[in-house]
Order: C-alpha cells, then structure tokens, then sequence
C-alpha cells in the first residue's frame, strides 16, 4: 500500500496553494484523510490525544444503522410480494428491496455531498463528516415509494436551510435528515402519509397502512398487527424503522461506544410512557409502532441538535417522548408526532440549557455574595 | 482527617513507569526559563560570563522588582538564549562543581523554638532574595504569587496523579531518612503557616501511607507550636486529576471573583524549609524519566532546571517532555528540565499516516504523539463531564472563552479552573481542539483586563 501513499504525496503540491487545482484543496484533503489518518502531532497542550475523532465517532453511527438498513432493504421487498400475494426465495425479496434503495442512497450521497463539498471549497475549510451519517438516515426514514426529485429536493433543502446557512456541521438548530422528511411532510403530504405510500409497487387492494395510520383512521389495539410482528417489523412503514431488533442493536452498539446519550433514550421512554398513561393505548404499542424508537436511538440522540448538559437532556428526552405521544393520540392531523416532537424539542434544547447552566451561574453568584458579606 | 472522593476523571496508563531506584545526576549545565512562568518579563542582571554562585540573582520580573529568580548552581552564565523579538529563552548556567551558595542566614534556634522571632515580611523577602519564591503561585492564573497578596488559603499538594508521575511515597522514603529533610519539610510548613490568615491545606493520597506517616509526624510536631494552629490535612482518592491542584482547591474552598489562593508541591516546601534552617537556595529535585521511549526510567536526585540529555538514553525520532504527557513542555530540543517540573516523559513521535486509521480497531489507546484525527466543531456532547470533576459546565467555559466573554467566563466559572484542569478533556476531544490553549488565553485575557 505505500504505492498508494507515494502517489498522494505526488499528486499533493498540485491541490496546495497555488498549485494547478488549488481550489479543489478541500475535496482533496477530504479523499486523502478518508484513506490516511494524517501524520500530524499534537503541537501544544498535552501531547497525546484519543484515537477517537469525528470521522470515527461517526462513522460508528453509520455501522449503527446497518441492521436497520439490512432490514428495510428485505422489509421493501417483503411488503411488496406480501401485497401480491407472491411467495418467494429470500434473496429475491432481498434483491427486489435493494433495487429500490440503491437510488434513494445515490440521490442522497450525490446530492448532499455535491453541497457540503462545494460550502467547504467556498469556505476554505476541511469537508466536514457530518453528511455521512445525514445521508445515511434520510433514506431510512422515507417511505419506499417517495418520487427521486422529490428527495433530491429535500435533501437539498436541509443540507442547505438546515445546516449551511448555519455554518456548517455542530452549528445547525435543527437535525438536517428530519428537516429533510418535515420538508416532504409539509410540501408533499400525499406523498409521505396515508396507506399508499409505504409499500413499493403495492396491490391495489391490499391495505397498506402503518399500525399508526390504523389506529388514527379509528382502530384498536385489535386491528393491529401482534406485539411480536411490531417487534420484529414485518410491517409497512419507513424504510428502517420498522424493525425494533434492528434498532436495538444499533442502538446498543452506540451506547457501548459513547455515541448516543443513554440518559436522553431513557428521558424519551420515560415521557413517553408517563404520557400514553392519560390515553387508552398502552405504551408498549407507543414505542413499538411508527417511528418512535428510530427517533429516540438515532434522531433524538444527535448531540448537535440535542440540549447539551446531562440535566438539560433528561428534560429535553422527556419532553420529546411525551409530546410524540401527545401528538399521536390528540392531534387531529397526523397519525405520527414523533419527527415533529424532536423537531420541536431540538428549537427548545438551547433555552433548556440555557436553564440548566443559568442554575449553576446562580449557586456561583450566591456563593460570591455570602463570601463579599461575610467579609464585611 | 477529612476524606474526599474525586468521582471524575481519567487514569491513563502508558508504558515506561519509573522503577524504584534513585542515581545521583549533578548536571553540568542548567538553564532557567522565562517562559516557565506566566506572565514574567525578565530583566536581566547578569551577562554571559558572569560568575554565578548558587542563589546568585540572574534576573528579575519587571511587573515586579522583588521576584527575583536566582542561579541553581555556582560557574558561569554560559549564555542568554534569545528568541524573537529578542525576547530572553533561556539563561544557561555552567557548572564549575564547587556549588558554593549564597547564605541568606538560618534560623539558628528551629526547632525547639519557633519562628516567631520573623515577621510575615522578614519571611517574605529571604524568600524572595533567595528565589525560591516563584515556587509559590497563585490561582487563578497559576502565575507567581504576588507577595504584597493575603491569600485566602494555600494548598499543597503532596500527591500527583498524572500519566507516569513520580510516586511521592517513593520519593519521601529515599529522601527522608535524613531527619533532615523531614525537619525541612516541617519548617516548609511552619513557614507557609506563617504567610496565610487562612490555612494551609495539605492534601495527600489516601494510599500513599508513607507521605500520610510522614505529614501526621509533621502535623504533630507542629501542634505543639501554639503559632501554628492553621494546618488542615486532607486524603484525596480518586483517578485523575485528583492530584492536581485545581481539583483539590475546589472541594475544599473554591475560589470566588476577587479571591486569591496561594499553592506548592512537596518539593518546593521542602525547599522552602531548607532555606531556612540552612541558609542556603537548595536547588535539588528528585525528579523521574518515564515514557515508553526511554530505556530504563527511574528516578534522579539533580537540580532545578538540569540539562538532562547525559542522562537520556532514548529511542529514535521520540519526543522529549518536562513534565507529563497532558501538561509538559516539549523540550526536545535543549533538554532542559521546566523550573516546575519533576518529571521527563519521552514518547515516540506519531508523525506517520495511517491507512483508514480512522476505522481500524484499536488495542491501544495511547501511544504516540499523533492528534489522530483533524480539527473539527464540537459536536459531541457530555463526554468532558465525565473527566470534569468541577462543578462547571466545561463546553460552555470554553465556549465562553473562545468568544472572550469576560462577564460570561466569570459566571461561568473560570476563576475555580486553570488550562491543565482541561487536560484530560484536550485528551478525549474528538474535535481535536487546542482546548488547554483556549483556557490559557481566555485567563490571559482576562488577567491583562483587569490588571
């Protein structure tokens, strides 16, 4: 392999400045650190330093959502042939699932890193990592049969809107991949609820409708699918979120890691448990149905968009699960509330911790005072 | 006694501890630095050439005449190191072997009585003359005392939990045989007693049962001197940076706006004895050489400031550290020890790319001097809370600093903390900022403000 590193040094000068293609400094420093971690020493401060980096922690996010990646690739297949009434092999439903995502994923990648490369060219800074994982969550949370422009679109939206215009990764208000399905949520409803939309080239009469849709059109517990079915996620919904085994391994791979805030999934499960206490569907449906425990593991969890103080997390989980479950059972226009719940509380995470951290400001302050006194 | 638990923090484990043994190293160059001390602008009172005895002033602070920093042993000055703008880096020392010292007169009658017959100021200023002064700084800011100061309190800490630090019990058990040196550390003590309406806190480990024999023998001797009632001993456990300063501080007395706390470690109080029952500037440090690029790390007995490369016997293309890996200086260059500093840690450099470095499995943790990744936003949260034992929001400090808020740094509490309290979060920065650098110019900021 040190061909390889032989020929980057090579070809390095040119993309340095005032080489032949200088201003494509940033896209090549991005190929170049993707292949080598750079040969760069601590040069102030302590002189040893973590192995763990950006790209690594989120790179682990990305091998999170593999099994829910895996599993909605089979799930688009499995939902298909079960509307046809079709029974075959499983590396037909699996092929079947892949040719429908392969081209979410393109649009995704290609769109939203032709934008992050082009703000960090302008910019003159490194291309940030962000978008890796950006890119990876927004198709598994659409459903399989959204129209490719319409992505496209979305994903231009919130890369640009929700991120950029903000400076870029760690400086967005709002998590970018639901920014992107709110976009499509808002802009194209017809295309993102009801029961036509989640199941790829679906039978006419077959029922496609979520365990959410049923239960907003008037259903019980009754019509649902069983605990076990929710559980394993043999049912239409988005791409990855059906399976909560998937979720679960990914979402246990992160918490081993340090990755995701255990104290905001607990929060979240918490508020949503107190919160379906007031209404009649029990809460083990609530996190098994729709897009609740995607959302909490992998949405809610994003430490940009997240209250950053450990008090202000347990309040901002809370608030999200319980105002999700507020939106599902009393809200009159839409069968989900768990995108709009983190959305929401992602607008509110800075004042929560404005809260928490103007509380310590206080017990310092107090604590100046009662010294100044005892002083005089 | 009273026990505290530092919960927080982090014990980073790296090859090359120091074994238990001790060599006699009297160097033959020694060099002090301007630049070991915060805020100091020299002004030089002796030229190359100039013969020097040991406690032979060298140069002065000009933010204050009286601080003087004076020469660790008795030759010639070899040469004024001078860097850009010709600001002074180092003043060498030649060694002639003879370490004839400059007496600034003992106290002749310690230890049967006290030393009641010297005033605060009359201790002050043999302090100052002699320079063992700059041993004493101050939070916050960790700049030299200021002796016109009352502080609230001093702190000493006998104890250090950085990666490879030298073991203190160790130290005490080859150094204190000579009653000697326990009668400094006691007169050190007694001395501290005398420069604070506070107290003097004296914070131990509580494993280390040697320095806890040693400082409750100490304690004892010194109840029955009815001027000294203010000694307060404290056992600390916990991983680092429960050794630290900052950490012991905040427990304790933690330091409100307007407030100044004086602190030192073992050795300079025993310094400090030793100049009063002697006389003498007493430039000895038991110091350690640690790392995984230094063969055979053990413990030296030599002098502040020593030029140490006789002593080094290191690997290739490794670099040389006073101090520790979170806080030293890289002194790779000169290798002169830090004035601080007991400890050289030498590591390999990591100055090698690494093929998807970023996603290959790691069985190692720590163990070169690589930044293992790029400068990044902050995007992970809660991870500095877990190595952060202050009651402080660190991002937001940081934050704070960064912008170079005073009101908000203030509010925030940026008077309790000093850039190495944030070592162990540099450390586990996935963001690869210079955060130590940030809090270090944040208190600068702040100090030249409001000076």
């Amino acid at each position: 392999m040190m061909g390889l590193r032989d020929y980057i040094d090579k070809i390095k000068p040119n993309f340095e400045q005032g080489g032949k293609y200088a201003k494509f400094h940033s896209t090549f420093e991005a190929f170049e650190t993707f292949l080598y971690t750079p040969n760069r020493v601590t040069s102030n401060g302590a002189h040893i330093r973590n192995y763990v980096d950006m790209k690594r922690s989120l790179i682990y996010v990305v091998f999170a959502l593999i099994p829910c990646f895996l599993f909605g690739t089979w799930n688009i297949g499995y939902q298909h042939f079960l509307s046809l009434g079709e029974n075959v092999t499983f590396w037909h439903t699996f092929s079947y699932g892949l040719l429908k995502i392969i081209p979410i994923y393109l649009i995704s990648y290609i769109v939203g890193l032709a934008i992050e490369f082009t703000f960090a060219e302008i910019r003159h800074e490194e291309v940030n990592e962000g978008y890796f994982v950006t890119g990876f969550l927004i198709p598994l949370i659409m459903p399989v049969d959204v129209p490719l422009w319409m992505l496209a679109l979305a994903v231009a939206f919130a890369v640009i809107i929700g991120k950029e215009v903000f400076g870029g990764s760690g400086m967005n208000i709002v998590n970018p991949a639901l920014l992107a399905r709110a976009f499509l949520f808002f802009s194209y409803p017809s295309k993102m609820t009801g029961d036509s939309v989640w199941i790829a080239e679906k039978a006419d009469a077959y029922s496609g409708a979520t365990p959410l849709g049923t239960i907003f059109n008037g259903g019980t517990i009754n019509d649902l699918p069983s605990l076990s079915e929710l559980f394993i996620g043999t049912i239409p919904g988005s791409i990855g979120e059906t399976s909560k085994i998937a979720i679960l391994i990914g979402g246990l791979f992160l918490i081993i890691n340090g990755i995701a805030s255990l104290r905001i999934i607990l929060a979240t499960f918490a508020g949503a448990i107190a919160m379906s206490l007031f209404f009649d569907i029990p809460f083990y449906y609530h996190v098994l149905m729709g897009g609740f425990m995607f959302g909490t593991i992998f949405m809610a969890t994003d430490p940009v968009t997240a209250a950053q103080t450990n008090i202000g997390k347990l309040i901002y989980g809370f608030l999200i699960g319980a105002i999700a479950i507020l939106i599902r059972m009393a809200n009159p226009g839409y069968p989900e509330g768990m995108m709009l719940a983190i959305l929401l509380l992602n607008v509110f995470a800075p004042l929560i911790d404005w809260c928490v951290v103007g509380a310590n400001i206080r017990k310092r302050k107090k604590r100046w005072r009662a010294t100044e006194r005892s002083a005089k | 006694m009273d026990k505290i638990k530092i919960r927080k923090g982090l014990d980073i484990h790296l090859k090359g501890a120091p074994s238990k043994s001790i060599e006699s190293f009297e160097p033959s160059l020694c060099a002090i630095k301007p630049g070991d001390f915060i805020g100091v602008i020299p002004k030089m009172h002796v030229a190359e050439g100039d013969n020097v005895k040991v406690g032979s002033v060298l140069f002065h602070d000009k933010n204050n005449e009286n601080i003087v920093f004076t020469s660790p042993l008795s030759g010639n000055v070899k040469a004024v190191v001078r860097g850009e703008k010709r600001a002074i880096l180092e003043v060498v020392i030649e060694s002639d072997g003879n370490n004839d010292a400059i007496d600034f007169g003992s106290v002749e009658t310690f230890p049967e009585t006290s030393l009641s017959t010297l005033s605060r100021d009359e201790l002050i200023d043999k302090m100052l003359r002699s320079g063992v002064w700059p041993m004493i700084r101050q939070r916050p800011f960790s700049t030299i005392a200021n002796p016109n100061d009352n502080p609230k309190h001093i702190f000493v800490s006998m104890f250090d939990t950085a990666p490879l630090a030298p073991d203190n019990d160790f130290i005490i058990e080859n150094t204190m045989v000579e009653t000697f040196q326990e009668t400094s550390l006691q007169m050190g003590i007694n001395v501290l007693a005398q420069l604070t309406d506070g107290n003097v806190f004296i914070n131990v480990a509580a494993n280390s049962s040697t320095c806890i024999d040693t400082i409750n023998r100490v304690y004892t001797a010194l109840s029955n001197n009815e001027h000294v009632n203010n000694i307060v001993i404290t056992e600390f456990s916990g991983p680092h940076p429960a050794g630290n300063i900052g950490t012991q501080i905040n427990p304790i007395s933690p330091i409100n706006k307007g407030e100044t706390v004086w602190y030192c470690y073992l050795q300079d109080v025993i310094a400090i004895g030793k100049l009063f029952l002697t006389g003498k500037y007493d430039s000895t440090r038991i110091i350690a050489t640690t790392g995984s690029a230094v063969k055979n790390p053990h413990y030296y007995k030599t002098r502040i400031g020593a030029n140490i490369t006789p002593i080094l016997d290191i690997e290739e293309n490794s670099r040389v550290i006073s101090g520790n890996v979170l806080t030293g200086t890289n002194i790779t260059n000169d290798n002169f020890l830090c004035f601080h500093d007991t400890q050289v840690t030498v590591i390999p450099e990591g100055n090698k790319y690494k093929l998807f470095g970023w996603l290959r499995p790691v069985f190692k943790r720590f163990t070169d001097t690589n930044t293992n990744g790029d400068t990044r936003p902050y995007i992970m949260t809660g991870d500095f809370e877990k190595v952060f034992p202050f009651d402080i929001y660190p991002m937001q400090l940081i934050k704070a600093c960064i912008i170079k808020d005073i009101d908000q740094m203030e509010e925030l509490g940026i008077y309790e903390v000093d850039a190495e309290d944030f070592a162990l979060c540099e450390v586990i920065d996935p963001s690869k900022t210079p955060i130590q650098k940030i809090i270090r110019e944040g208190l600068e900021f702040i100090r030249k403000e409001t000076k």
